[in-house]
């Protein structure tokens, strides 16, 4: 008993994130891929937003669509000679057959299952007005040691990122290649 | 004006131009009719406002619909109505998002048509120039004239381009500058979308459009294209740091990320956000100058060095709609800025008289006019300038403001002194402690004030690169 | 104007948002597992934590299984953890691409094989 605007947006919503997914699959270009995946990534914040998680949606589009993209881009631009093909492996037969096989689990189990799901007039009072302050005190009360082990392994992340890709001065192979790319 | 004498045109050719009659009537001259229709409009337009302030001086129409202070009455008493007859919530809802959605793409709309002649204008006052003054009115037609031009040029897609992405990038690039539109409140009552955490909504928003340059600059197959998008893209995510954390503090000094909720804070309390966040106020200004491309940060589309940088393979319309995109986000930090610093639609209780959306707009108008006297001003930095900017000044203050906030609000939710004393105090002390930071992290960087412009010396008349160097950071 | 009835019967509920993304997991999957490009896995590997932060969205949403005092909110802060986690690892991936290209001027994980046998 939802109202029609959800109905519609889930439908809508969940074609655009389900085709711009296999999009990237099929693509042949990486930059394509990368763009059907940011329209992925839209779609799914479009989603979040019908399960009223108003936060996680930015969210979702300001770290996915917005700075993990970009990382990407990056990534495409710092390996200048590389190749931009999106080809697949040898083993796209055996990955086909394994995802399918685990859309069809989860399908199956989705379906079968007698969820204890809320309907009717407890679904509209579970719509949460304010999801904000609530996450607030859930991340620093119950979960404050989870969100400090997060903020240490994102500092990690960075310096372990950066100590990657430092160039040391002896490796000149790396910098004749720095040259190149300029 | 063709009331007031003319000054004698310059060149001969002007001259000519001038005496000939059919060109002085159509050009230089507004016809009759016209005048009179804006006379008549003007009548009518004071008349409406007379007639409107001694009513809300009587105090008669408080929250009714035909109350044009706040324009969100309308629509509030539309929805009212619609509910009385028993709509479905979807037709409701509908219309409600038409009117809003209409009323943002007029207003950018009609910015494309007056923002060209009002940058070109005040550019050329600062230049001592007279500006495009031709077509129409005082030249008001101008960008029109521009706009055919450039819809009747030929689509120039060049070769080797990226036949699909090519095309991505000048609609995707509008997203953002339409969206960012949605949580600003124009009134007490009047946002498209007051959405509980407008403040990252908008930050989300303004990092959706580097994609959009990067791929423009990529698919276009062009050497300096793809130059300007690096350029564009490194500053632009340099550039949401300081805006992030700029806004955090903002953020936690309201205690809240709905965008009307913070002007209402900065209209409870009759103070201006900018008189107690100095910093965060500077860092937003200029980092969102790089954020779309404006001068003196504009070092993505520089003309001198890189044709036009991102955009350079985009021919007509194509390119028509990334500048216009430049002007349409030009307003809309304005409106953040306004939003978040400015006290948005409140002006120390005049909002009570003048309908919000008109002080708004006023703030912005002046906002886009501090835009162009930068412009104007400063000339264009280098990139390593601007990324140096950014990481070693910009970030290392606002994260140090941040802390300081953060001290400031939970002491501000404890006091029980009088509000306007501790923002009072909490003013002065960032102000200081601004100062402080600036002056002495621009000293520990050996970024001096130049006393005496010096000439330019050859680097080979002083003695070397070393000598070079030495002679420019005094010890 | 009562409620068109032919729309009331599309409702959606938990279980249309499981498949969507058990859909959407099993084309990350495929992405992740069939793809020579490391850039283009990596790609797999965030649709399908997208996938995951759609399921624990929609528990959070629909379910009424959780007692009396705890909160329902608690899909919403695994999501912040995931996403956190989400992007640290695209950072470590795409510095690890950028390094094996500086060894190998590729970023074919097919021709990265020299530790294979």
């Amino acid at each position: 008993m939802d109202s029609p605007g959800i109905i519609v947006a889930f439908w809508l919503l969940s074609g655009i994130t389900v085709l711009s997914a296999l999009l990237v699959f099929v693509a042949r270009n990486l930059l394509h891929a990368l763009a059907f995946l940011v329209l992925s990534f839209l779609g799914m914040a479009g989603l979040f937003m019908t399960l009223s998680a108003d936060f996680i949606a930015v969210a979702q589009i300001l770290i996915y669509a917005g700075s993990i993209s970009v990382l990407m881009v990056f990534a495409v631009m710092l390996t200048p000679l590389a190749s931009r093909n999106n080809g697949n492996s040898l083993y796209v037969i055996p990955a086909l057959m394994g995802g399918a096989g685990i859309a069809g689990l989860v399908g199956a189990v989705a379906m079968e299952t007698d969820w204890a799901e809320h309907s009717g007039e407890a679904l509209k009072a579970a719509d949460f007005p304010s999801t904000v302050p609530v996450i607030g005190d859930l991340l620093l009360g119950r979960y404050v040691l989870a969100f400090e082990i997060a903020s240490v392994l994102l500092f990690i992340a960075l310096l372990g990122a950066i100590l990657l890709v430092h160039e040391r001065p002896e490796d000149e192979r790396s910098a004749g290649q720095q040259g190149e790319a300029q | 004006m063709s009331d007031q004498p003319l000054r004698r045109p310059a060149t001969p050719m002007l001259q000519q131009i001038a005496a000939r009659p059919t060109m002085r009537g159509t050009l230089l001259g507004v016809p009759l009719g016209v005048k009179v229709i804006g006379a008549l409009f003007g009548l009518a337009f004071l008349a409406l406002n007379a007639a409107i302030a001694y009513v809300v001086i009587d105090g008669r129409l408080d929250g009714k619909w035909y109350d044009f202070r706040d324009l969100g009455n309308a629509v509030e008493s539309l929805r009212g109505w619609t509910e009385d007859e028993g709509f479905h919530p979807g037709v409701i809802y509908g219309i409600s998002a038409l009117l809003g959605g209409l009323g943002i793409l007029s207003l950018v709309g009609v910015w494309l048509i007056i923002g060209p002649w009002v940058e070109r204008r005040v550019i050329a006052k600062f230049q001592i120039r007279v500006g495009p003054n031709r077509n129409g009115p005082f030249g008001l037609f101008q960008s029109i004239a521009d706009a055919l031009k450039l819809m009747q040029k030929e689509v120039i897609i060049p070769r080797g381009a990226d036949r699909f992405l090519y095309f991505v990038p000048p609609v995707m690039i509008f997203v953002p500058a339409l969206l960012g539109w949605g949580p600003i409140p124009w009134a007490e009552k009047m946002a498209y979308i007051d959405l509980d955490v407008g403040i990252l909504f908008t930050i989300a928003i303004s990092s959706l459009g580097v994609l959009a340059v990067f791929l423009a600059g990529w698919a276009s197959n062009n050497h300096y294209s793809l130059l300007g998008a690096m350029r564009t893209v490194a500053m632009m995510v340099s550039y949401e740091i300081p805006i992030s954390l700029s806004l955090l503090s903002v953020a936690m000094l309201t205690s809240s990320m709905r965008l009307s909720q913070i002007v209402a804070w900065q209209g409870h309390y009759h103070v201006w956000i900018i008189a107690i966040l100095p910093f965060a106020a500077f860092a937003f200004l200029f980092a969102s100058t790089a954020e779309i491309n404006r001068t003196p940060n504009d070092i993505g589309e520089a003309e001198s060095e890189i044709v036009a940088g991102f955009y350079t393979e985009y021919s007509g319309m194509k390119g028509g709609l990334f500048m216009a995109v430049e002007l349409g986000n030009a307003i809309l930090v304005g409106a953040l800025m306004s939003t978040f610093f400015l006290g948005g639609y409140t002006m120390f209780g005049l909002e009570e008289w003048i309908p919000g959306y008109i002080i708004l707009l006023t703030k912005i108008l002046a906002v886009y006019f501090l835009f162009v006297w930068l412009r104007a001003t400063l000339p264009r930095f280098r990139l390593d300038q601007l990324m140096g900017f950014a990481w070693k000044f910009l970030i290392p203050i606002s994260m140090v403001q941040v802390f300081v906030v953060a001290i400031e609000a939970s002491v501000f939710a404890r006091v029980t002194a009088p509000a306007l004393f501790t923002l009072g105090a909490f003013a002065i002390v960032n102000l200081s402690i601004t100062i402080l930071l600036v002056k002495l992290w621009a000293d520990r960087l050996g970024y001096a004030v130049i006393q005496h412009p010096t000439k330019p010396v050859l680097t080979q008349a002083v003695g070397g690169l070393r000598a070079a160097e030495r002679i420019r950071k005094p010890a | 104007m009562p409620p068109i009835p032919a729309i009331d019967e599309l409702s959606v509920t938990l279980a249309h948002y499981l498949i969507v993304s058990g859909v959407i997991f099993g084309i990350g999957v495929v992405i992740a597992l069939a793809k020579r490009n490391a850039v283009a896995v990596l790609m797999g590997v965030e649709l399908m934590l997208n996938a995951v932060n759609l399921t624990l969205l929609a528990f959070s949403r629909f379910s009424s299984a959780f007692p009396a005092g705890e909160e329902p909110l608690t899909g919403h802060a695994f999501v912040v953890f995931v996403l956190t986690v989400a992007a640290a690892e695209a950072a470590i991936a795409l510095a690890l691409a950028v390094l094996v290209y500086r060894r190998r001027e590729t970023v074919d994980l097919d021709r990265v094989n020299l530790l294979r046998w």
